[in-house]
This record gives structure tokens, C-alpha cells and sequence, in this order.
């Protein structure tokens, strides 16, 4: 049941109990027991909503920043990575492969803020040695989700 | 032009329902319970395959049976799934649809007086074939009571001295209902004893929601007389991609072959190099949809409870097929109210044979959300009806 639980949540968290208990072929006592489990072991870690932030009247950017950093001995990139994510406007933190150490994520910011991220705190970090900010221009899909796609039902009204 | 058409098709029986459709067709804002294909796009792995064939220009025919390469990738499938050995070479021929699979495999086996037995109710267009290829159709009445299975005794008192064909219609469109290895068995058993060929039409085989599809044509002794038809339509939602296949012995398979080069020459050949790619890297997509439409069963189940409907449960394809005798009108009476009254379309069960009377087939290749509106209408309705 877990697996498929957190299939349909992470599509849609504001499913009830009820309605979960019948999609999963089990009782309601049952999902409430294993959500709360779900929870507690830090698999369930919140439950958000996805905002296409373009459609309101609300005029900000979203931005991908790389860093490279010096890693710090005895404790690799965690440090730092923490360093950074400790900043409320940081949205997400990956440790990644390849020509940089870390990819930082902000979203939904004024150009301004998003500046002032870059220039007076993650630059002066003593570990980074760099950073290249890229603004996202159009967001297409976010969370599997596609932003503006019209669903027309094409088929035959009827078919045998 | 005065000579009269073809009296074999002039015979046909037009679809009892006709009348129904034609009101359906009419009402542009009915919310629909009434296809018999999937809602979901065709995964964009195997449409990009498609895009990529006609991009490099494989625009030509295929072999008549099909690509070789599709051959393989489907006898390893039916080896991974059902554990059933075809050869590739001499014992696949590729389809447009499994519709034309029943079509040229009845026509490869019938000789003019043989009976074709088929267990209604049922996709439609067994019986018109049958005719079509000569034979006296056959039609055994399956019971609610049975959740619409075909039972040996069923299937013994009807066979005759010129039975030459089972159809074997599982999982079922319009019931829901499935055969499990058990039942197969005892199936077996009868057509063995009396020499008969089957044709089996498991279109539905990836949708069951009760334990894995068992194939007739994996029991001992079936393999040498069956055709087993399959297709891409259901399984990967590739309905408008038209491509199907029949497996028998290579005598069949060659008979077959041979109409299939005069009357199609062969199937759509970007559509074959996109269920390559189905067939290689499919199994994910399959999961992931019958998943989908196992909650949707669930739900319906549920609100059928949950209203009072009587509807046995069904375990197979993406059918429910409630029964709505309690209410003393026909089945297309009934699917008439409630298109009308209520605004949503479901098929009389009676257009799948006389025993489908008193039943309706209510399709769950929908979205959650739709199915809700149309299960609080049916509420809505049952109760009018009711007080």
C-alpha cells in the first residue's frame, strides 16, 4: 500500500481519508495509521501546493545559481550545503555531479533580492569560489505538472 | 444499379441500440461513461519512436506477417508474461487491431456449416464475423451468477457435431469479468475432449486486478488449437494506432497470413516501430495505468455500495456492468432516462447480446474527477427512480 499511497498523495495532498481508504482497497484506520508513519519517519515531509506564480499579478523571478565550493575536511560539502540552506529564500540545495559542487535554487523573489542573495551572502561564504546565475525565463512543467496545457477529451462519445 | 448487394451483409443485424446511439450522438454535453478505449495518451516514448520512424523515413511496406523485429519482441513478451513459446518466424502474424486478428482467423478456420460458440455478452463484432466467414454463430448466455464466466457445462451443452470454434472473450468487454487458471482448466478439459479449436481474445490481458492473466493457450495441450489475439490498443493506449496480432500453429498462422497479404497487405508499419518500443520498454507505463484504473474500480465499487446498484465485481478490462433489473425497464430504457434526465452516457448492456438485457456497461477509462459527477447523477437518478 505504501508505495501507491505516496503515488497518489504526491500527486494530490489534500485527499481525504475516505476517499484514500476506497482508492487503496483498505480502511480508512489503516491509511490514517500508515501516513502518520509515513510522517514520522521523514518519508512524508510536507505538503505543498504547486503555484504557477506567471498567471498572478505577482512580478518575480525564479533563479539557478551554481557554486563551487572548497569542501571542508572531515566534513565534505555538508557544512557548507547547510551554510546555505540555512537562508530562509534558498528553496532547494543539491550536492551535484559534475563541473560545479552545488546547485541553489530561489523562487519567486524580486530581481533585486535574488541580487543581493548572490553578491552579499553566498558570495562571501569563505568556502565558494564561484558562483553563475541563471534566471528561469518560462517555466514549462514543474512537478510533472505541465503549466497551460488544455486537456481536450477527443474520443467518440461512444464506442463499443 | 438494380442486382441486389451482398446478402450475407444485408443480413447482418444492425446494433439493437441503434436508436440510442443516434440520441447520443445528438447531445454534445453529456458527460460520457460510454468508450471502449483509453483515456490516457500513448506514453511519449513510443510515440517518439513513431515520430522517429517517420523522421528516418521508414515509410515502406512491412512483411506481410510484420516487422521481424516486432515478431521477436512480441514472442518475448508472451514468453515473459505467460510463459507460451511462438517462433517468431512462422506462428505471429502482426494486425491492424485485434479486430482484424478475429476477422482473419475465423475466415482461416470455418468451413461452411461449422458452429463458432460465442459466450455473450460480448465485444460485438464476433458474431458479424463469424457469419461473415460462413459459420453458424452459437451463442451461449453467460450468468451473473457465474460473475459472467464461461463453465464447462455451459460450454458442453453447447457444442454440437460441427462445433468448430470457441471464442473466448477474457477479460470480458462489456462485464469486467475475467477467467482464472481454475476455470481455464475446466474449459480445457471440454475442448480437448471434443476436438475444438478456441479463439481467445485477451485484448484486456494487461488490466486484471486479481493476480496475473492466465492464458488458455498456456495449458497443456491448448497451444496446437488456439489463436491467441492480443494488441497494443489497451495495454499502452494505442487505440488510433491500429495494430494488433494473432499467435497459432504455423498451418493457422499461414492461412491467416494469406488473407492478411490480399486484403491488407500489412500493418501500419510507423505504427509497428512504435509498439517495438512498447514492447521493449513498456512495463512501467502498463503498471502505472492499471493502477489508475484499479482506484477508479475501486471507487466505482464503492459508490455502487454505496447507492444500492447490485454489481458483482469485476476483476478484469475497464468495465463495470452493474444490474439495473430492480428498476423493471430495459436496459435501453434505462441508458434513454439517464442520458436524458441526467445527462451522462452509458451503453445498454443489451448491445453485447440478448443476456447483457438488464445490465449496463458504464466504462472507467475516465478521470477520477469525471467519474464523480457522473456517480453523484446515477445517485441522483436510482433515487428518483426509486421513490
Amino acid at each position: 500500500m505504501r508505495e501507491e499511497l505516496l503515488s497518489i498523495i504526491e500527486k494530490n495532498s489534500r485527499i481525504d481519508l475516505k476517499e484514500l481508504a476506497i482508492l487503496l482497497g483498505v480502511e480508512e484506520i489503516d491509511v490514517a495509521n500508515e501516513i502518520q508513519k509515513l510522517e514520522e519517519e521523514g518519508i512524508i515531509c510536507g505538503y505543498h501546493t504547486l503555484i504557477n506564480w506567471d498567471k498572478t499579478s505577482i512580478d518575480k523571478v525564479s533563479a539557478l545559481i551554481e557554486v563551487k565550493v572548497t569542501p571542508q575536511r572531515g566534513q565534505g560539502f555538508d557544512k557548507i550545503a547547510e551554510r546555505i540552506y540555512n537562508y530562509p529564500e534558498v528553496r532547494a540545495v543539491y550536492l551535484i555531479s559534475g563541473g560545479y559542487d552545488l546547485l541553489v535554487t530561489l523562487e519567486e523573489k524580486t530581481l533585486r533580492e535574488i541580487a543581493n542573495f548572490v553578491s552579499d551572502k553566498l558570495s562571501t561564504l569563505d568556502s565558494v569560489l564561484s558562483t553563475a546565475t541563471h534566471f528561469v525565463l518560462k517555466k514549462y512543467k514543474d512537478h510533472g505538472t505541465v503549466f497551460d496545457k488544455k486537456h481536450r477529451d477527443e474520443r467518440e462519445i461512444i464506442t463499443p | 444499379m438494380t442486382k441486389p448487394l451482398s446478402k450475407a451483409v444485408l443480413g447482418l443485424k444492425p446494433s439493437g441500440i441503434r436508436k440510442f446511439f443516434d440520441i447520443v450522438s445528438e447531445m454534445k454535453d453529456a458527460i460520457s461513461l460510454g468508450v471502449g478505449e483509453p483515456d490516457f495518451d500513448t506514453p511519449w516514448h513510443i510515440r517518439d519512436e513513431g515520430i522517429y520512424a517517420l523522421e528516418k523515413g521508414k515509410t515502406f511496406y512491412t512483411s506481410n506477417s510484420g516487422l521481424k523485429e516486432l515478431r521477436e519482441e512480441i514472442c518475448n513478451y508472451l514468453k515473459r508474461k505467460q510463459n507460451i513459446a511462438y517462433d517468431p518466424m512462422s506462428e505471429v502474424v502482426v494486425t491492424v487491431g485485434g479486430s482484424e486478428a478475429i476477422d482473419i482467423g475465423l475466415r482461416a478456420l470455418i468451413n461452411p456449416g461449422d458452429e463458432v460458440i460465442i459466450p455473450q455478452p460480448s465485444y460485438v463484432s464476433y458474431e458479424p464475423c463469424a457469419i461473415l466467414a460462413g459459420a453458424k454463430p452459437v451463442v451461449i448466455n453467460l450468468k451473473a451468477e457465474n460473475e459472467f464466466r464461461l463453465t464447462a457445462e455451459e460450454l458442453k451443452s453447447a457444442i454440437t457435431e460441427n462445433t468448430k470454434v470457441l471464442i473466448l472473450p477474457f477479460p470480458n468487454n462489456p462485464t469486467g469479468a475475467i477467467m482464472e487458471r481454475g476455470d481455464l482448466e475446466e474449459i480445457a478439459k471440454v475442448v480437448k475432449e471434443n476436438d475444438i479449436y478456441v479463439m481467445s481474445d485477451e485484448i484486456y490481458s494487461e488490466l486484471t486486478y486479481k493476480g496475473e492473466h492466465v492464458s488458455i493457450a498456456s495449458i497443456d495441450g491448448m497451444k496446437e488449437r488456439t489463436i491467441l489475439i492480443n494488441g497494443f490498443s489497451k495495454a499502452y493506449a494505442m487505440t488510433g494506432w491500429r495494430l494488433g496480432y494473432a499467435c497459432a500453429p504455423k498451418e493457422i498462422v499461414k492461412q491467416m497470413t494469406k488473407i492478411h497479404q490480399f486484403a491488407i497487405m500489412c500493418a501500419p508499419t510507423t505504427s509497428q516501430y512504435a509498439a517495438v518500443e512498447a514492447l521493449k520498454n513498456g512495463d512501467e507505463d502498463v503498471k502505472t495505468m492499471r493502477d489508475e484504473y484499479n482506484r477508479r474500480r475501486r471507487f466505482l465499487m464503492n459508490a455502487f455500495k454505496e447507492m444500492g446498484l447490485d454489481c458483482f465485481e469485476p476483476y478484469g478490462a475497464f468495465y463495470v456492468f452493474p444490474c439495473i433489473k430492480e428498476f423493471g425497464m430495459t436496459s435501453e430504457e434505462f441508458a434513454t432516462r439517464f442520458l436524458e434526465e441526467e445527462r451522462v452516457a452509458a451503453i445498454p448492456g443489451n448491445a453485447f447480446g440478448d443476456s447483457g438485457e438488464g445490465y449496463l456497461r458504464i466504462s472507467y477509462a475516465y478521470s477520477l474527477d469525471n467519474l464523480k459527477i457522473a456517480m453523484e447523477r446515477l445517485k441522483h437518478f436510482v433515487e428518483k427512480l426509486r421513490n
